[in-house]
């Protein structure tokens, strides 16, 4: 292990100047614990092969979460530049608009706990998780075009969900530059099934509650009134279809660009130069792909009103707070030494965090800044931030994303047998899991997580994200 | 381990912290690539228990044998995806140089997925960390999928 002479600047931030062949500086947002746990893999490596990309501006920024990915780490943030920069899909992540929902609902604990088995059961008959988890909605090429062109506009002309759940989520749920065309025919077929599921590894519906608010005006405008209100929150992405876009144009820059990739330390690095063709292909496919991830959680989240509404009645009421992306390239204007630039933001494993008065989000949300959600690790807490005029200056608007992993699955199922987790999360904590299988719990293990407390406390600390409430899971369905 | 055990072994998965990382061995590189669908699936089903009900054929062109690497595990997690197959063998994998390119043919034996239970999946294959070693007799490959 290279040691990395990083600059501690404060308690949540470290600084390595310009060297070599970097562009910009390296900006890493830690506590000097979560700074010990990123020197245990290759990841502020990773950080500094970012800042050498063409067009790179400001800073090489990575979250506290951060943890080693393919070329770009887990947990960071990427500016380039439009004209003179680049796109990389690396820098993207394999999952195109992995994200996040949150819905409140106008129940309690006391009400959910009681019914907690039956309403897990009635999810996964309605969201089916897990490996090629036969969704319950099979889409024609003309509906899959609908869907990568419109995104969950289209499910809301289906009669699923509403227009309010299109409302309030980030860019109103679709990306105008999409290009269905530039989605390959592998793309769509790995995806026409998989509309309204939720897929594996990481990927989770869970029920939870409201443990702690911090601040409570925020809160309400957010719809969360009160402490041991059940909420809901939704993680997952793209499914095979983001998987196979991002797949497909690594392969293609690695054709098209066969110097590009000699140049690179990591083939997963490769790029495209931000006017070229390839580039604004690539652009299209992944807004086609975010596209698809909006209509799919939005689904997703229609599914889980049924289901709620079968074992509550029709009294129940969930409505759908906002919906943050964590795995996407965006087109924005941000102030870079006092000029304001047109940046392709490339935000992988970290959440935009937009401030009070920006245009881009919902008129509701004007006075408070922007929604976020930090999911932690299963049956850890989450978190509920909101974005801050801070996070526009230190990291182009955004903030990290969830826990971070640690450990690798391989070792995890070595350290833990899943059903011996299940079984001390239901008697420690009273949380009801339910699984595709019980080697996808062991995998997921809170060990095996960084602790999302610290991660949360650092964004807040540094002003990019502030905590708004906590949140603690009572159930949880996973693939 | 001595070469000879590690072709006998055929694969196994190694420590990485976001995702799963294996090796596969084989006498030459067609068997090597034969071992490598198997140790893929692993991270998905029990092999071993998956029965011969479908027999399918698959034919990869790519540059060089890396690129025939990715895209070879690619199409198997196409597989996967599209039509909910497991694998069971893989039979009669041949790989061919010739016109500047390598093509693959094989035929995989298996089952679709809906009797059997998958503790996990395969998103993409990645060039993460991926080499083929060969050298007369033995030939080690490395890949980090996506999962």
């Amino acid at each position: 292990m290279v040691e990395l002479k990083l600059k501690k600047v404060n308690d949540y931030s470290y600084i390595l100047d310009k060297k070599d062949d970097m562009n910009v500086p390296l900006k890493v947002f830690a506590s000097e614990k979560l700074m010990d746990k990123m020197k245990q893999d290759r990841c502020l490596e990773q950080g500094i092969n970012v800042a050498k990309l063409p067009g790179i501006k400001g800073f090489s920024i990575m979250m506290p979460d951060a943890h080693q990915g393919y070329g770009f780490s887990i947990g960071g943030v990427a500016a380039m530049d439009s004209e003179h920069g680049c796109i990389s899909p690396g820098g993207i992540g394999f999952d195109i608009n992995c994200g996040v929902r949150l819905l409140t609902t106008n129940l309690t604990k006391k009400d959910v706990y009681p019914k907690i088995d039956e309403l897990l059961n009635s999810l996964f008959k309605n969201i089916p998780p897990g490996v090629g988890g036969k969704s319950l909605f099979k889409l024609t090429d003309e509906q899959l075009e609908e869907v990568l062109m419109r995104g969950p506009a289209w499910a809301v002309e289906q009669g699923l969900g509403s227009k309010d759940d299109l409302d309030n989520c980030e860019s109103n749920g679709f990306l105008s530059d999409a290009d269905s065309k530039m989605v390959s025919q592998k793309a769509k077929n790995r995806g026409r099934s998989q509309l309204g599921t939720l897929g594996s590894g990481n990927h989770f519906l869970e029920i939870q509650f409201v443990d702690k608010i911090f601040d409570k005006e925020i809160a309400k405008v957010f719809g969360i009134t009160k402490k041991n209100q059940v909420v809901i929150l939704i993680h997952c992405g793209s499914r095979g279809l983001g998987h196979q876009v991002c797949s497909d144009y690594l392969r293609s820059m690695e054709e098209e660009y066969p110097d590009i990739i000699e140049s690179l330390p990591e083939k997963n690095l490769v790029y495209a130069p931000a006017q070229s063709k390839l580039a604004k292909e690539y652009f299209s496919a992944m807004c086609a792909a975010a596209n698809f991830a909006w209509t799919n959680r939005h689904i997703i989240g229609h599914q889980t009103r049924i289901s709620f509404k079968e074992i509550f009645g029709e009294k129940v009421k969930l409505e759908t707070v906002y919906d943050v992306a964590h795995n996407i390239a965006k087109l924005e204007e941000h102030l870079v030494d006092g000029k304001k630039e047109k940046l392709y933001v490339h935000r992988k494993g970290a959440t935009r965090a937009f401030p009070p008065g920006n245009k881009e989000i919902p008129k509701k949300y004007q006075k408070t800044g922007q929604p976020i959600f930090i999911p932690g690790s299963m049956g850890t807490s989450s978190y509920v931030l909101v974005g801050t005029e801070k996070a526009m200056t230190e990291s182009f608007g955004s903030t990290a994303h969830g826990a971070g992993r640690m450990m690798s699955r391989f070792k995890a199922n070595q350290e833990w047998k899943g059903s011996e987790i299940k079984a001390k999360l239901l008697l420690e904590n009273n949380i009801h899991i339910k699984a595709v299988s019980n080697r996808g719990i062991s995998e997921e293990a809170p060990l095996a997580y960084k602790d999302v407390d610290e991660v949360v406390k650092v964004s807040h600390d540094a002003g990019i994200g502030k905590i708004v409430t906590q949140l603690k899971p009572i159930g949880v369905i996973k693939g | 381990m001595d070469k000879q055990a590690l072709i006998k072994k055929r694969y196994e998965f190694l420590p990485h912290t976001a995702d799963a990382m294996f090796r596969a061995y084989g006498k030459n590189l067609s068997e090597s690539f034969s071992n490598a669908a198997e140790a893929l699936f692993m991270i998905m089903t029990e092999v071993k228990s998956v029965r011969a009900e479908v027999i399918k054929e698959i034919k990869v062109v790519s540059k060089n044998e890396q690129a025939l690497l990715y895209d070879f595990l690619e199409e198997l997690v196409y597989l996967v995806d599209t039509e909910g197959f497991l694998l069971s063998k893989v039979l009669n994998l041949s790989i061919k140089s010739g016109a500047g390119q390598l093509e693959l043919n094989a035929t995989l034996i298996g089952d679709t997925e809906t009797k059997y239970e998958i503790f996990g999946h395969v998103k993409a294959i990645t060039y993460s960390d991926m080499y083929i070693l060969e050298e007369p007799g033995f030939v080690v490959l490395q890949v980090v999928p996506d999962i």
